[in-house]
């Protein structure tokens, strides 16, 4: 059972919680009968969380920082 | 001058007496006879004979050193110039050339003795204490967000290990802890490294690393406190310290052991960028499809539903009304014309049976009715008529009179 309520902003998650919700939704259509306008409003929060999955697997780009006594830093390859 | 028990001493030597007398003292000496010798390789020599000649030098001394054939075929690692190498032998001397030599019988690199004897000994402890027990080994995260990374900022294995997550798994952050890898500063460097990266950035996974290097250079990874550290991590650790061959403490405490760094880069990101195209393609046409099926199904049950609206709806009964009255007015109608039919060939038999009786229908084929004009009566017999006799001839389209003559 996915929950709808509170939905956190998609452009806002990282992901691997948007996915695991795409894939709750995915399952939840799958296996549940729903109201049509339900299953509507979760098949377009699911495409909003696939879009933004692929959208955050497109401009991946790695982080390196690196500590310098306790304070972290940005590291800057030689 | 004290004189030595075993010799007579001249008064004046020759010079194979003293070499002779410089043999027999070193030669007895058990402590020279049975040594390890630690130094490095030079001069090497293998003449046809077999025997292996070579010096054994370090910063202040050489020695002079010779393996017999029969020893160095024993021999497992191939000697070269300039190899860090502890050997084993006897001191001898060498009359004919007044020198001192060290006869060799095993030959073996450079800190496999007492480093070797220190590791097994620290293994063994460490490993009662249950510290390499596989049971206490924490699972390696598949998605990590965070990847911790001990070792030198400006050695190859860093950039090999950066290289590898870059590419595997970009959506992971790296967080570096540099320590030295290597020499006195390695040890308390990487437990401090240890320690401030959990504290400080709580990574779900560290990288323990250090390129190839000879024992001595891997060694700090063999230190306890090094040891303990990776136990006492909070993320678990992946050890990539020098190459396939080596093993050092560190490896069989850290919860997984990798060869390599690249290796430990490419074990810290099992699922791979790949991997995710692949699932979230999948996953999306699924969602396609649920919704589809969703859709498909409610138009089954919109379509059901329709039928029956139309089959119980009050149109379709009007319908049906008309339908039968249709059928009643029809059957209706056929008997109505049956029935008249009916009556027209009955009025037209009466209608037949009618003409045939009328009399005058046979004037048509010729007839004629002759009646006495004074009285109108049908004159059917000549007695009825006389000569004079005005009578009135009737014809199928109209009359004439006539006079009878006789």
């Amino acid at each position: 059972m996915v929950k709808s309520v509170d939905p956190q902003p998609v452009d806002e998650m990282a992901y691997e919680p948007a996915f695991a919700e795409l894939e709750g939704i995915v399952s939840a259509l799958e296996s549940e009968q729903r109201p049509l306008e339900e299953a509507m409003a979760l098949f377009e929060r699911g495409q909003a969380l696939a879009k933004r999955c692929a959208g955050l697997l497109d401009k991946a780009e790695i982080k390196v920082r690196q500590l310098t006594g306790e304070e972290i830093e940005d590291f800057v390859e030689e | 001058m004290d004189q030595l028990p075993l010799f007579n001493v001249p008064a004046h030597w020759t010079v194979a007496e003293l070499t002779r007398y410089l043999r027999q003292l070193l030669e007895s000496d058990e402590t020279l006879q049975a040594i390890w010798v630690q130094g490095e390789i030079s001069n090497l020599a293998r003449p046809a004979s077999g025997h292996l000649y070579f010096t054994l030098k370090d910063s202040a001394a050489s020695l002079r050193c010779v393996m017999w054939r029969s020893d160095a075929a024993r021999l497992r690692l191939p000697l070269q110039d300039g190899m860090a190498v502890e050997v084993h032998g006897g001191i001898r001397v060498y009359e004919p050339q007044g020198q001192y030599q060290l006869q060799a019988d095993a030959i073996r690199p450079l800190g496999e003795g007492a480093l070797y004897q220190e590791f097994l000994r620290l293994k063994a402890l460490l490993e009662a204490e249950g510290l390499f027990d596989p049971a206490r080994k924490r699972p390696i995260p598949e998605l990590p967000r965070l990847i911790g990374i001990v070792t030198s900022p400006s050695g190859a294995a860093l950039r090999d290990m950066l290289n590898t997550l870059r590419r595997r798994y970009p959506l992971a952050g790296v967080i570096l802890a540099p320590s030295p890898v290597q020499g006195d500063e390695a040890p308390p460097g990487l437990v401090a490294a240890l320690q401030t990266l959990n504290r400080v950035a709580h990574p779900d996974v560290i990288l323990l690393a250090r390129g190839g290097g000879s024992i001595e250079d891997l060694w700090a990874f063999n230190d306890e406190g090094v040891v303990r550290a990776v136990v006492a991590s909070e993320a678990p650790v992946i050890s990539g310290v020098g190459h396939e061959t080596d093993f050092t403490l560190a490896d069989f405490a850290a919860d997984l052991r990798a060869p390599t760094p690249t290796a430990a880069a490419e074990l810290a990101t099992p699922i791979t960028m790949l991997d995710l195209q692949a699932g979230l393609t999948e996953t999306a046409s699924r969602l396609e499809a649920a919704i589809s099926a969703l859709f498909d199904r409610q138009r089954g049950l919109l379509d059901g539903l329709q039928g029956n609206l139309r089959f119980f709806s009050p149109l379709r009964r009007v319908q049906t009304e008309r339908q039968r009255l249709d059928g009643l007015s029809r059957r209706g109608n056929a008997a109505q014309a049956h029935r008249l039919a009916l009556e027209a060939s009955q009025l037209e038999g009466l209608q037949r049976r009618l003409s045939a009786l009328n009399p005058l229908a046979v004037l048509s084929r010729g007839y004629a009715v002759v009646t006495q004009k004074r009285d109108d009566k049908v004159v059917s017999s000549k007695a009825s008529v006389k000569a004079g006799d005005d009578l009135g001839v009737r014809v199928t389209d109209g009359e004439f009179d006539v006079q009878v003559t006789r």
